[in-house]
């Protein structure tokens, strides 16, 4: 066992880069799940612009057109979920794991012919002199726009939520939507927004695995990342800023299992592959001791007669 | 993953099936050979070359015989079916190309004695199961080599797939040959549990080149290890089972290529010969079934025509991968001076040799 050979430095900084596809998945799925709809197609939301985006950074030449691509292509999914749920009526848990089936097939498809190819690569924000200050450079100063973009996201979404009107109707929608469309909001609007911006921000996130992270495109690949980020709103307690802790927790764990078994110390792979999981389920009981925090009406079905 | 995985088997399947109800009634004489992969026919690594193999027979024979493949094929009692369904296919020969399929191979041979079976990398082998392996740790040795001498860090990054005997027999062969020319070099072992899963190697390139590789070999089948060493820069690669020359001259500075077209033209000649027997073929560089890829110019002059040599003695047969003296990890003797390891010890090497650090997972 030798922890010494692990780069604390470039050990840290590694969580970036791992938070950062559950950061948006799950900063998407929460604004779903506070106007209260429940998504469980994060995942096939996600392999959907991960391929979107591969696609469309490898033919243009331009990574960040296929961030934008996979946006488009996340939410495009989703408004198939928004359809059957708001429109149709359907049980938005069915609904939600059809969608993660059908976005896993129908990206393998669409990925036959990229299988093997280099996407172009997207480079680190330069920051010129503050990015060589000693440890704090390395560790926050040396990423991708997207890191960034996650972060500020996560900040926009809390003030939003908080402060403005428009989060004060979602909250609404979500608490109670009988109560919301006695005031006239229209709910289902409102709900359709959400689920496709929850689409887009999943859409991107699968985005960085495919073109960033790996890079490199393989149907499968996003690997349980998109389960992991619904935990991970549970886990958060819907609150933005612990969806940020959370990610790099959950980040880090994949991170500290590989650089354990570099280092020599052998724990089985599977103990950290399930902790977020285990974590999840320890939280969820700890908080249902407290009180209910998720939002009054996660999962029911909404119709305006009733 | 392996929803999608097996309902895209079961796609494909179910299209072969249907072509060769289609085509059989009219071509009774055809040989049908099938094709079983574990991963995608495009990784670029293992499974490309098993499918360039298939190609090559196809070219070779002609209309004479009919190919059908599967890819993607989890490892494990879903093989299985698919072979079954290969056989009910009306298979004369399938090709399990996975250390995986082992079982399943058997399995399904059992109840399928008129089909010939071929497994890639077993040991376990019946009337009509032959097995077949290339020595890919002549190649190792001659990465293990250019590693030794390349490295500046002496940490030598390797990327494990499953700790089964095929792999450690790489990482000692490749150890011992780095240790030969840099007695100061280390290993560091990443295990990835899987054969393909760009995602996972990827993440476990980085972290051995965080903790200060600066020369990763990988035994698992994409290229993403190729693009985070790319992406760091000045880290040393060579490509796994295929050239992965677009990798080229750096970081991929030599690669191991596995060459099957010749053994599976000949397997194929001898069923439609009726000659086919069940063997056991363990063939290396001097047969051609082991390649080694260009050594770039990223490699000094000296340390190439040196590897070049080391190539020319394993094919030749003049020097072994494995000789003596050496000791097995806990210090015990392994090989006497001068002694060559044989190929039962090879086929189930379950422990490191002196030298490399970390037990091998259980």
């Amino acid at each position: 066992m030798d922890l010494s050979s692990i780069n604390p430095v470039l050990f840290i900084a590694g969580f970036f880069v791992a938070a950062t596809p559950l950061i948006f998945a799950a900063i998407g799925e929460m604004v779903v799940e506070k106007t209260g709809v429940l998504n469980l197609g994060v995942e096939g939301m996600m392999i959907m612009g991960a391929i979107c985006g591969f696609a469309t950074a490898v033919e243009t030449g331009s990574p960040l057109l296929g961030f934008a691509a996979a946006a488009v292509g996340g939410a495009v999914l989703s408004l198939l979920f928004a359809f059957l749920t708001q429109v149709m009526l359907a049980n938005q848990v069915a609904s939600g794991l059809a969608l993660t089936l059908f976005g896993l097939g129908l990206s393998a498809l669409l990925g036959q012919s990229y299988v093997g190819v280099k996407p172009p690569r997207l480079g680190d924000v330069n920051f010129g002199p503050l990015a060589d200050i000693p440890y704090f450079g390395p560790i926050f100063l040396s990423h991708d726009i997207i890191v960034y973009l996650g972060i500020a996201l996560v900040t926009a979404v809390w003030a939003v939520l908080k402060f403005s009107r428009v989060g004060l109707i979602l909250r609404a929608v979500g608490e109670n939507h009988d109560a919301a469309h006695a005031l006239g909001f229209k709910v289902k609007r409102v709900r359709t927004l959400a689920i496709m911006f929850g689409g887009a921000c999943a859409g991107v996130g699968g985005a960085y695995i495919s073109l960033i992270r790996v890079p490199q495109w393989t149907e499968g690949m996003t690997a349980g990342i998109g389960w992991i980020a619904l935990a991970l709103v549970v886990f958060a307690s819907w609150r933005a800023f612990r969806v940020l802790l959370g990610a790099y927790l959950f980040g880090g764990l994949v991170q500290l299992q590989l650089n354990l078994q570099g280092a020599g110390v052998a724990i089985p792979v599977e103990y950290l592959a399930m902790s977020p999981y285990v974590i999840t389920i320890v939280v969820l009981v700890f908080l249902s001791r407290v009180r209910s925090v998720a939002p009054g009406s996660l999962g029911r079905i909404f119709h305006a007669s009733s | 993953m392996t929803f999608t995985k097996r309902a895209a088997a079961k796609l494909l399947l179910g299209t072969a099936l249907a072509a060769s109800m289609a085509t059989g009634a009219f071509a009774q004489d055809k040989t049908k050979i099938g094709f079983v992969y574990v991963g995608p026919v495009g990784d670029g690594g293992w499974t490309y070359e098993h499918d360039k193999g298939r190609l090559a027979v196809e070219e070779h024979f002609g209309d004479s015989v009919e190919t059908v493949f599967v890819e993607s094929v989890a490892e494990g009692p879903d093989s299985e079916r698919v072979m079954t369904q290969m056989a009910l296919d009306g298979a004369d020969m399938i090709f399990t190309t996975s250390f995986g399929f082992m079982d399943p191979t058997i399995n399904v041979a059992a109840k399928f004695p008129d089909v010939k079976f071929e497994h890639a990398t077993g040991y376990k082998r019946a009337d009509n199961v032959s097995t077949y392996s290339a020595r890919f740790y002549e190649g190792r040795a001659i990465q293990g080599h250019i590693a030794g001498k390349m490295t500046e860090s002496n940490i030598i990054g390797y990327i494990g797939s499953y700790p089964i005997p095929e792999v450690i027999r790489g990482i000692n062969s490749a150890f011992i040959h780095a240790r030969k020319v840099n007695p100061d070099v280390e290993f560091k072992i990443v295990w990835a549990y899987t054969w393909f899963d760009p995602a996972k190697e990827a993440d476990a390139a980085s972290v051995l080149i965080e903790q200060g590789a600066d020369v990763v070999l990988q035994h698992t089948d994409s290229t993403a290890p190729q693009a985070a060493a790319q992406e760091a820069g000045n880290v040393v690669t060579f490509g796994q089972a295929s050239d992965m020359s677009q990798y080229a001259p750096f970081p991929r500075v030599s690669s191991i290529i596995d060459d099957w077209a010749p053994y599976y033209i000949s397997r194929v000649q001898a069923v439609k010969d009726g000659t086919w027997t069940s063997t056991d073929t363990w063939d290396g560089i001097g047969a051609g079934m082991v390649g080694i890829g260009e050594i770039t110019d990223a490699v000094p002059a000296d340390v190439r025509e040196e590897a070049l040599a080391l190539k020319a003695s394993l094919a030749d047969g003049s020097y072994h991968a494995f000789t003596g003296p050496l000791n097995k990890q806990d210090g015990t003797p392994f090989l006497a001076e001068g002694e060559t390891a044989d190929d039962a010890t090879l086929a189930s090497m379950n422990f490191y040799v002196e030298g490399i650090m970390g037990e091998i997972p259980q």
